[in-house]
């Protein structure tokens, strides 16, 4: 069986889309040599009218790609940094977002915003960092953080063939991922499904992004005291809130682990929606990043920022009362 | 299009800003509109110039583009009064007014944002094989906007079929340019090797023909043009500003700038009998559309976030 990388999953996604339908074109910058592999062998299959290098133009670019969704394409956008989110914040929460409502319904702006590498990668510092995916979940664009190769080629096809703004965020940690599967059992993934990587009865962990990977080793470590279930929401906006209740039904405990800061951060809304709305046996728990956090550049100051296999550990076993 | 017809979408557009601001006057319209009185030769010319498969985008001022575009005066009146009839279903109001089947992209509340998306669109609507332009409204505050000079790159770069409209009406709310933008607006456009011109945007035929050369030009694969339509505002830059009255222009300077009327220049290049049949059709046509917006039905609450997407999903409630 082909073992198929996180980052080849996102290539191939892209690659099958444009095949599929040629309203999707791609722009960004360094895409035609493939800077960050997403778009590998992309330029030489489909040309330069689909495959746009684009000057160093964020904001002008991105509503670019908003204007030429108006009118019929489906642009997805690479950036190489997910700080670049923050500058064109503008162009996606207020514009390509808002242009369904504000229109009554008589537009639809189908961009993908593709992220490959978001949050840390070690020593990349402060404006290389971040990994800005509550921001999005908040204003209320679809927001999705594949875990896995298969999930990241099946809801990056999902996002590109959704209506709406979509930003998938590829986190750096899991793109060195590998998942042995048969290329012909790849297939979309509806957003706001989530995914149950490893069932339990004692405690729930939501984990997101990379960090899925890092709880299911959690799990193997305390399987002898501990049974725990990882559930993965895969998209963060809109979320699977009727999955984590039915794990919630069955573990009445939960843990959130998150790679974005603590105030306001995705992990919040879990746990406040779980507190109002599902069966929680426990005080629920939340792992992140801390409130305010700016990623030093030192490895060592860099990992004290990023919720940790230890803090998850820590928090699980305070959940469950061990 | 005719001295006549020229004539017709100016006082259209004159008539509807005037009953715009009674209606905000007697609180039919809430929030307030960004009148574009005086500014109707831009719109009228431009407009003129274009194809009824073209498309625009707008600004904040915007009610005129949108008119002179072809959108529904009726509709678009009741869009200012938040009624279901209303162009966008009353979720846009004055500075998101949009009608995608008369060619417009919307009108923009974000200074600049606007010229992107028209570019972006005339780039797509090239890809598809046809030689439709798109045309980007913005004001002279504008070309002080990062977004809008890349792009002017953008647009240079890959020749995209833009023309680049800036509406020079000597205000940036109450900042004057000498105030507020080193260099010019033409050498911006010459900074980016972009044909430009500085049009009178008070004289719609003069618009008009700057236009329809820049279209050509667009169409025939020459890339952007950029006009600079040098107008003024005759009233204020909202409606707010009856309320708080800031100062930032002298009475002689609206004097002198209320002289040059383009509903009298361009009034006076038809037959008087002409004019004044032109003036009762379009006071009967705008009273029509006062009537229908006033007897349109309000918006039901429950359907606040209709449309908040494209696919249909539903949001969550904001309690439980």
């Amino acid at each position: 069986m082909p073992n198929l990388s996180y980052l080849k999953a996102l290539n191939r996604a892209i690659g099958d889309e444009m095949e599929r339908d040629p309203a999707v074109c791609v722009l960004g910058e360094d895409i035609g040599v493939a800077v960050t592999y997403a778009t590998a062998g992309l330029l030489r299959r489909f040309g330069r009218d689909r495959v746009l290098d684009t000057p160093i133009s964020e904001q002008a670019f991105t509503s670019f790609a908003t204007g030429a969704a108006m009118a019929g394409m489906r642009p997805l956008i690479e950036f190489q940094i997910p700080a670049l989110l923050f500058l064109v914040f503008e162009q996606i929460a207020n514009q390509a977002h808002k242009f369904s409502l504000m229109t009554g319904g008589q537009t639809r702006v189908p961009v993908t915003y593709l992220l490959p590498g978001s949050g840390s990668r070690d020593s990349w510092a402060g404006q290389h960092s971040d990994h800005p995916y509550s921001l999005f979940a908040h204003v209320g664009v679809k927001t999705v953080v594949p875990a896995t190769a298969s999930d990241a080629y099946g809801l990056l096809v999902t996002a590109i063939r959704d209506d709406d703004p979509v930003v998938v965020f590829a986190p750096s940690g899991a793109l060195a991922s590998r998942e042995n599967i048969d290329f012909d059992a790849l297939a979309p993934v509806p957003l706001g499904s989530g995914r149950v990587h490893r069932s339990g009865t004692d405690v729930t962990v939501v984990a997101v992004g990379h960090l899925v990977h890092d709880a299911l080793a959690v799990a193997d470590d305390l399987a002898g005291s501990v049974s725990v279930e990882v559930f993965d929401p895969r998209s963060l906006y809109p979320f699977d809130w009727q999955g984590l209740a039915a794990s919630l039904e069955r573990t009445g405990r939960l843990v959130v682990v998150d790679d974005s800061n603590r105030t306001c951060g995705i992990g919040a809304e879990i746990v406040a929606t779980a507190a109002e709305e599902m069966r929680l046996t426990a005080p629920p728990r939340r792992v992140t990043r801390p409130d305010g956090a700016v990623l030093p550049f030192a490895r060592e100051l860099d990992l004290a920022c990023q919720p940790t296999r230890g803090q998850l550990r820590a928090a699980v076993e305070k959940a469950v009362g061990v | 299009m005719t001295a006549a017809d020229l004539y017709r979408t100016v006082a259209l557009i004159r008539g509807f800003e005037q009953r715009a601001v009674e209606l905000v006057r007697t609180g039919v319209i809430s929030g307030g509109i960004h009148p574009c009185t005086g500014q109707e030769a831009v719109a009228a010319g431009t407009c003129a110039a274009l194809r009824p498969d073209d498309v625009i985008t707008s600004t904040h001022r915007g009610h005129g583009h949108v008119l002179a575009k072809g959108a529904d005066p009726a509709r678009m009146m009741a869009e200012l009064a938040g009624r279901t009839t209303g162009l966008n279903q009353a979720r846009g109001g004055s500075m998101h007014a949009a009608d995608f089947g008369a060619g417009v992209l919307g009108a923009n509340a974000i200074v600049g944002a606007a010229v992107p998306i028209a570019t972006g669109a005339a780039w797509a609507m090239r890809q598809q094989g046809s030689d439709r332009v798109a045309l980007a409204y913005f004001g002279d505050g504008a070309v002080s906007q990062g977004v809008v000079l890349e792009t002017f790159n953008l647009a240079a770069l890959w020749r995209v079929p833009v023309v680049l409209v800036c509406e020079n009406n000597g205000f940036a709310t109450s900042m004057r340019p000498a105030d507020t933008m080193a260099g010019s607006v033409l050498g911006r456009a010459a900074a980016f090797g972009i044909p430009a011109s500085a049009v009178d945007g008070m004289d719609p035929q003069a618009v008009l023909d700057a236009t329809a050369e820049a279209a050509d030009r667009a169409r025939s694969g020459g890339g952007p043009t950029l006009l600079e339509c040098v107008t003024f505002r005759f009233d204020a830059h909202h409606t707010w500003e009856h309320t708080a009255r800031p100062r930032y222009r002298t009475d002689d300077e609206v004097a002198a700038g209320r002289a040059r009327d383009p509903l009298e220049i361009q009034g006076a290049r038809i037959p008087a009998a002409t004019r004044a049949a032109i003036d009762a059709e379009t006071a009967a046509l705008l009273d029509e559309a006062v009537r229908f917006a006033l007897d349109s039905p309000h918006p039901d609450p429950a359907g606040a976030l209709d449309h908040l997407y494209a696919t249909g999903m539903r949001p969550r409630a904001g309690a439980l």
